[in-house]
């Protein structure tokens, strides 16, 4: 149904075409990713899972630059922490696979104070300070000898599935999280919260003066970003399943969420995952030469970042009028009353 | 005794990571940007200055000489072309560019002299030092990049406020449109705010090869030392700067000293403190703060 104002001057509609199609659609895709493990090979299974892994960094990203400006080069620091979480809580005997959800959730609480001291900066200086907090965080995590200090530990408690079982079920709780993340964050951007992101993207002095809670509403997408990240640092964890600061706490995480959501487009939520197929794609075809996936893949994302900032999604939703998971609002005039 | 050694060494570092820092700290400045691929402009140039100064026949020791010159003029064409397509876009695009063209050339680094580690040769100088007492020594080359951090400093700084350019810059810097109204062209003044630091920078890189080894990610761990030196000391101060850079220098000696560990995670905790205590820093404006 759509909505019409009480006067019947304009109509709001929501959706570029019948939600009815995506809805189908979405069933479709969803049931076949369910049974994945069971139709494609186990390599294509464990490509699809680091691609999940890469979503789920790529859209928490996505959510924190593209909606609310802020540009964090330390995301790593919560894909770390939720991966120690998980170890810490494996080590004191809890089913690896029960951890994720509280991995993420030590990740918001961690980083909500986090947040009070970072918002001190902004622009540039914001994003070298997530760096600062991530490179500390490695750091402390290195000290401490119950997690394997600097040479990392194993992942205990997951020996007791058989190694078909295990795979089946790393595969299934990756894409469970990264479900439950990109379908978390399409109805946050529908909802109200949705509205004050693009209000305050789109303008930050207006919509402060018309009274929007820009700071709140930042820290809330800071918190929201970490926990995503330290859910996919649990499932990074249990895939992995050795655990090192070096490697978990990696630039290189933040590195890949950046050209991911720039590629495929910031601000939309088919970007971050348009832009995994591409780098998964170009990362497979480039497996034999190194480090030359991720310079190709830096190059193209800084191109993309000048002359075609709102990236492969959003060239071609300009060209064909169509969203597949619309989050924002179409007002239009309906026929004027006599 | 010991701690006398402890603060001698922090100040000798602090000198290091000003000298880094003050180019980062000019181009936000003057063109409100964070070249977040800063610290590997600086790892760049130890490598020219280890791989182009032998086909010259120019000693290590001297090869600052062409490789300073060479990056002033690329920070040139790289600010009037990538940075200020970037800047026109918007400061966000500026961040995304930047930050690309740091894993670019870190990854490129990787693959033409991989991961080993690099140094400028300078002979027998690496080993020789001042002994004050026997817990004290200072080492010619520390003592001589904090002489020249102190110099490039004070150079920068009459530089800016005696020299028509250095009111240019700071004319642009202030007020952008009404320094343009005034025929100043504020890209070409950009151009050269960007020269400054990349010459300062490739500087600061071939002094790291001089005192340490280098590798292709040496670039980003300097980058967050002469980020912390610029908050810690205040933003927009280049004194400031030389102070916040001494101060993480101490703290990190301090941190090394109880614990090898211990060294950066001491650093980054100053950092936090004074972000926490004293966002403008020591003795910054309160400019780039929200």
């Amino acid at each position: 149904m759509t909505p019409v104002d009480s006067h019947g001057l304009i109509s709001i509609r929501r959706s570029t075409h019948s939600p009815v199609i995506t809805m189908v659609g979405a069933a479709v895709l969803v049931g076949l990713l369910s049974a994945a493990p069971w139709i494609v090979s186990q390599s294509l299974a464990s490509i699809l899972m680091n691609f999940f892994i890469l979503v789920i960094m790529a859209t928490m990203w996505n959510l924190l630059a593209g909606y609310a400006g802020m540009v964090s080069i330390g995301q790593q620091a919560f894909v770390g922490l939720g991966a120690y979480a998980t170890l810490y809580l494996a080590i004191k005997g809890m089913n690896p696979f029960v951890t994720i959800p509280l991995a993420a959730a030590a990740c918001g609480i961690i980083a909500l104070p986090i947040t009070y001291l970072l918002f001190r900066l902004r622009g540039g200086y914001f994003s070298i300070a997530t760096w600062v907090i991530a490179d500390t965080a490695m750091l402390i995590i290195g000290t401490i000898a119950l997690l394997g200090g600097g040479t990392g530990h194993l992942v205990p408690g997951l020996s007791n599935l058989s190694p078909t079982a295990l795979t089946d079920a790393e595969y299934l709780a990756t894409w469970i999280v990264a479900l439950l993340v990109v379908a978390g964050t399409y109805f946050l951007l529908r909802s109200r919260v949705g509205l004050v992101l693009a209000s305050l993207r789109d303008n930050e002095v207006a919509a402060r003066s018309a009274g929007v809670r820009v700071t709140s509403a930042r820290r809330m997408v800071f918190v929201i970003a970490a926990a995503g990240c330290g859910a996919a640092g649990a499932v990074l964890a249990i895939s992995q399943p050795f655990v090192q600061p070096g490697n978990e706490f990696n630039l290189q995480w933040s590195a890949e969420m950046l050209f991911v959501s720039m590629i495929g487009g910031l601000g939309t939520i088919e970007g971050p995952i348009l832009g995994s197929i591409v780098f998964f794609v170009l990362q497979q075809s480039l497996q034999q030469q190194g480090a030359w996936y991720l310079i190709i893949f830096g190059a193209l994302a800084m191109a993309v970042a000048i002359w075609q900032p709102r990236g492969l999604w959003g060239a071609f939703r300009d060209r064909f009028h169509m969203e597949l998971m619309p989050v924002g609002h179409w007002v239009r005039e309906t026929k004027r009353p006599k | 005794m010991i701690w006398v050694n402890v603060l001698i060494q922090g100040i000798l570092i602090g000198g290091f990571y000003a000298l880094f820092a003050c180019g980062l700290s000019l181009m936000f400045g003057v063109m409100k940007v964070i070249n977040l691929a800063h610290g590997d402009i600086a790892v760049v140039a130890g490598y020219v200055a280890v791989f182009l100064a032998p086909q010259l026949h120019i000693p290590e020791v001297w090869s600052f000489i062409i490789v300073v010159p060479i990056f002033a003029v690329a920070g040139y064409l790289i600010q009037r072309t990538l940075i200020q397509k970037s800047i026109d876009r918007d400061p966000f695009t500026t961040l995304l560019v930047t930050f690309g063209f740091s894993v670019v050339i870190e990854n490129l680094l990787l693959e033409i002299y991989t991961a080993n580690g690099q140094s400028v040769n300078i002979g027998a100088l690496i080993g020789d030092s001042i002994h004050v007492s026997n817990v004290i020594y200072i080492s010619y080359i520390s003592l001589a990049v904090l002489v020249t951090a102190v110099v490039v400093l004070a150079a920068l700084q009459l530089f800016l406020s005696k020299s028509g350019t250095g009111r240019l810059i700071r004319a642009v810097a202030d007020d952008r449109e009404a320094a343009q109204l005034s025929g100043a062209n504020y890209r070409h003044i950009f151009g050269i705010a960007a020269a400054i630091a990349f010459a300062t920078v490739a500087l600061a890189g071939i002094a790291y090869g001089m005192m340490t080894e280098f590798a292709p990610t040496s670039g980003g761990v300097n980058l967050l030392f002469a980020f912390e030196s610029v908050v810690i000391g205040g933003i927009g101060s280049l004194w400031g700067t030389l102070i916040g850079g001494v101060l993480l220098g101490i703290a990190q000696q301090v941190g090394a000293h109880i614990n090898p560990e211990y060294q950066v995670l001491a650093g980054n905790l100053l950092f936090l403190v004074i972000l926490g205590v004293r966002p403008h820093g020591l003795f910054g404006k309160k400019t780039a703060f929200s």
